[in-house]
């Protein structure tokens, strides 16, 4: 619990306390009703969950500003709720329903959200880290100061792609942000029979983009992390690397039986490490929150979770004409 | 009310599975991430952990149980303040799973026999009575871009050797002059992470240009260009498009060896949400360009080295476009039809000039866009002179012709007094030795074959 004492000593205001465990609260819920929803079939495919990484997401919106961008992989439910996407749009697009935020036909892997400047939800791993640095290219070309948050993983970071991206976002000082959320598993891969030098924030250095480990159980640690981060790319000084030493509880997906770590390892981490009941003990020990306080807040997210499910179930599933729409674009789109 | 704990699907695929061992027992007390019992999918055996808070009323389903289908009910867990008296209230949650109706296929209906022919539009690409100029086709790209830029800021060129060097074919000379290098933008030499950076950007609202230096180098792109570029408008159910052009030479040049002399039309034109053009002449590599450059979806523009320097008419204009989607009928015929694009068209227009000559009266049709592609221009000519040729130097197998091929078939049927023939490249890796690389490619020869074998003369 080290790290946990040291950050208590933040002064973080007992609002933001509170808006963090709200957040993180809301993810770990709604990913845990997928799950659920998951198995009574009403989610289909793959469903990967956020549960454990959390803190990750929170931390970093807390540092984002409004018009700031952010693209992730497949792991995608936590990034969308915490920038502010709604529980019952996200979740009837797993159920695959008309009402989802892709109208049914992107699924959990594939939403987006122009509003919120939640550019996906992407498939294939590596992919979004040019993508997300094109994003930074468009507000540096328009002369903006946004940032984009490029979120991937451990197994994405030996994508060859990643470091053709490294390359030019640091040749043209783009603004992004590449937060490795760095779980230690690629699929069932640990990485230490991947990964020939685990420090994964000095993956930069060739490229001179600087880069730093962060403890991504740490919500302050995170939002902490990410101010400077961005401060550093609205700043014009170019790409930054943030390592989020992170851990997933559940499966790489739904049908992982997860042979390759012990269930002890699972649990050391959850006791001792868990980015919830991090802040929920600071706003308990700090007094800004008695039990029954963070107990209606409890109730108030499982009504929100259980309503979007509800939603979910009940959206009707998208019109068959819907197979033939949005192949293609038939108008200019509206420039940003 | 006690929640029935049901059987879980913990597959895409499960339907059923073994319940092989439970880790409770009825009146244990669990909490949420627990380990309830132990289940063999089709795959694995799996850790089933509980959701919910609250006791175990009674299991249902005994361990060893196999063939437990998906969403039975396996034990009836009580919450606070409920005991096992309320057990028969406990109401399944699990889905109705009511066979859905299949959607309806769009396919087009089978043509009844002897179809009334199409009527395409025959329109000509620039007003009667235009002055012309003559240009080169690399002319004409060029000349495209610097319009489309100076239109609109939001239009950029990235790719190797876009800027300094003055384009690797000259396709952007003096752009980096009048643009600068903010809008001209030399790329290092990492295909797949600038089409993934142009994608982004096209996200982002911009309108970017990606210039492969050849199409052969796309391939290390083509991740980007298919799974990011052409399905992200679907997958976002409208949200996000990608207007994108991503350019450059395609197909064998001369002598280059089999890594740099690939005709990609086939495998571009197989792609749901890109648009496929392939041009011919300068006017339609200027028109069509630019109609890219405006279009909102991600755009495959095919050129073809050797035609570069070749030169057409071409419209003067203050702004010529082509739209998309519509052939161009080169010559009227009656006897048959040669149907092409690109740098097969060099052929089909030789070969129909030598068969006038012998009285044969070949209609040549240039598709221009092979994704969206004129069928009707091809089906009422087919239906007029009953006979069919079509001329690439694609790869045989799933290809252009042999669409059209297909396509005829379903439409004209009745109207065909031969069978179509596909004049294509040969199907081998490009050979370097200068005769062997002539056999690879097609001819004008083998298009006049081809038509004296479907005409019977």
């Amino acid at each position: 619990m080290a790290a946990q004492k040291k950050a208590s000593k933040s002064n973080a205001s007992a609002e933001d306390l509170k808006a963090y465990y709200y957040d993180m609260l809301l993810i770990r819920r709604f990913e845990e009703k997928a799950g659920q929803l998951y198995g009574m079939g009403l989610i289909g495919g793959f469903c990967h969950l956020y549960i454990g990484q959390e803190a990750i997401v929170v931390g970093l919106e807390a540092a984002a500003e409004e018009g700031d961008k952010r693209i992730t992989t497949y792991r995608d439910h936590g990034h969308m709720l915490a920038c502010g996407m709604s529980p019952n749009g996200v979740m009837a697009e797993l159920t695959g329903r008309e009402d989802g935020y892709s109208r049914g036909k992107g699924g959990s892997m594939h939403m987006f959200s122009k509003e919120k400047h939640f550019y996906g939800g992407h498939g294939i791993v590596g992919a979004n880290v040019p993508l997300g640095a094109g994003l930074a290219f468009s507000d540096k070309y328009r002369g903006n100061d946004r940032v984009t948050f490029t979120y991937f993983g451990d197994g994405a970071a030996n994508q060859g792609q990643v470091y053709e991206t490294f390359n030019m976002a640091a040749l043209w000082e783009l603004p992004v942000i590449f937060v490795i959320e760095n779980n230690n598993y690629a699929m069932g891969t640990a990485q230490k029979r991947s990964t020939s030098s685990p420090e994964l924030y000095k993956r930069g250095e060739a490229f001179g983009i600087p880069g730093e480990a962060v403890d991504g159980m740490d919500v302050l640690a995170v939002k902490e992390a990410g101010e400077k981060a961005v401060a550093h790319c609205r700043s014009g000084k170019g790409p930054y690397i943030l390592e989020m030493k992170t851990y997933r509880y559940r499966g790489h997906s739904m049908s992982d039986p997860a042979k390759y770590r012990t269930r002890e390892e699972v649990q050391k981490i959850r006791e001792e490490k868990d980015c919830i009941e991090h802040v929920r003990d600071l706003l308990l020990t700090g007094k800004h929150a008695t039990e029954d306080d963070l107990k209606s807040v409890d109730k108030e997210i499982k009504k929100i979770v259980n309503a979007s499910a509800e939603f979910a179930k009940d959206s009707p599933e998208p019109d068959s004409a819907e197979l033939w729409t949005d192949v293609y674009a038939d108008a200019v789109p509206q420039k940003a | 009310m006690p929640t029935e704990i049901l059987m879980p699907a913990l597959s895409p695929t499960m339907e059923e599975g073994t319940l092989a061992k439970w880790l409770v027992s009825e009146g244990d007390t669990v909490s949420s991430g627990d380990i309830l019992a132990e289940i063999e999918t089709d795959k694995a055996t799996m850790e089933f952990e509980a959701v919910d808070e609250g006791t175990i009323g009674k299991i249902l389903i005994e361990a060893g149980t196999e063939g437990v289908k998906v969403n039975t009910a396996i034990a009836v867990l009580l919450e606070e303040g409920e005991s096992g008296d309320d057990i028969s209230d406990a109401k399944t949650d699990a889905p109705k799973s009511e066979p859905k109706e299949a959607p309806k296929s769009d396919a087009p209906k089978a043509a009844p026999a002897k179809a009334k022919a199409p009527e395409p539009d025959r329109s000509p690409d620039w007003p009667e009575g235009t002055e012309t100029k003559k240009q080169t086709v690399r002319e004409a790209l060029n000349a495209a871009m610097a319009e489309e830029m100076r239109n609109d800021d939001d239009v950029f060129i990235m790719g190797e050797e876009v800027a300094e060097y003055q384009g690797a074919y000259k396709i952007t000379q003096n752009l980096l002059e009048e643009f600068s290098a903010r809008r001209v933008i030399d790329t290092p030499i990492t295909e797949h992470g600038f089409a993934g950076i142009g994608v982004g950007a096209a996200f982002g609202g911009l309108r970017p240009i990606v210039e492969f230096m050849t199409w052969n180098f796309a391939m290390q792109a083509i991740d980007q260009i298919i799974n990011s570029a052409a399905k992200t408008l679907y997958m976002s159910g409208g949200q996000m498009g990608c207007p994108i052009v991503f350019r450059g030479p395609n197909g064998a040049a001369a002598r280059v060896g089999a890594q740099h002399s690939q005709d990609y039309a086939a495998w571009y034109a197989h792609i749901p949400g890109l648009k496929v053009v392939q041009p011919y002449s300068a006017s339609d590599a200027k028109g069509l360009l630019k109609t890219a450059i405006r279009d909102p979806n991600p755009v495959i523009f095919l050129e073809n080295e050797i035609l570069y320097g070749k030169s057409f008419d071409v419209p003067v204009m203050d702004d010529f476009t082509v739209p998309f989607g519509k052939a161009r009928v080169w010559r009227e015929g009656e006897d048959v039809t040669i149907v092409s694009f690109g740098i097969g068209m060099t052929y089909a227009l030789e070969a129909a000039e030598k068969l006038a000559e012998d009285g044969i009266s070949a209609e040549v049709i240039d598709l221009r866009t092979l994704r969206p592609i004129d069928y009707d221009t091809v089906i009422a000519s087919v239906m007029k002179t009953n006979r069919c040729v079509t001329v690439e130097e694609g790869f045989p197998v799933a290809s252009i012709g042999n669409h059209l091929s297909a396509v005829i078939m379903e439409r004209a049927f009745d109207y065909l007094d031969a069978p179509v023939i596909n004049c294509l490249g040969k199907d081998v890796p490009m050979p370097y030795a200068a005769n062997l690389e002539k056999l690879a490619l097609t001819s004008t020869k083998e298009v006049l074959e081809a038509v004296h074998k479907v005409t019977y003369r």
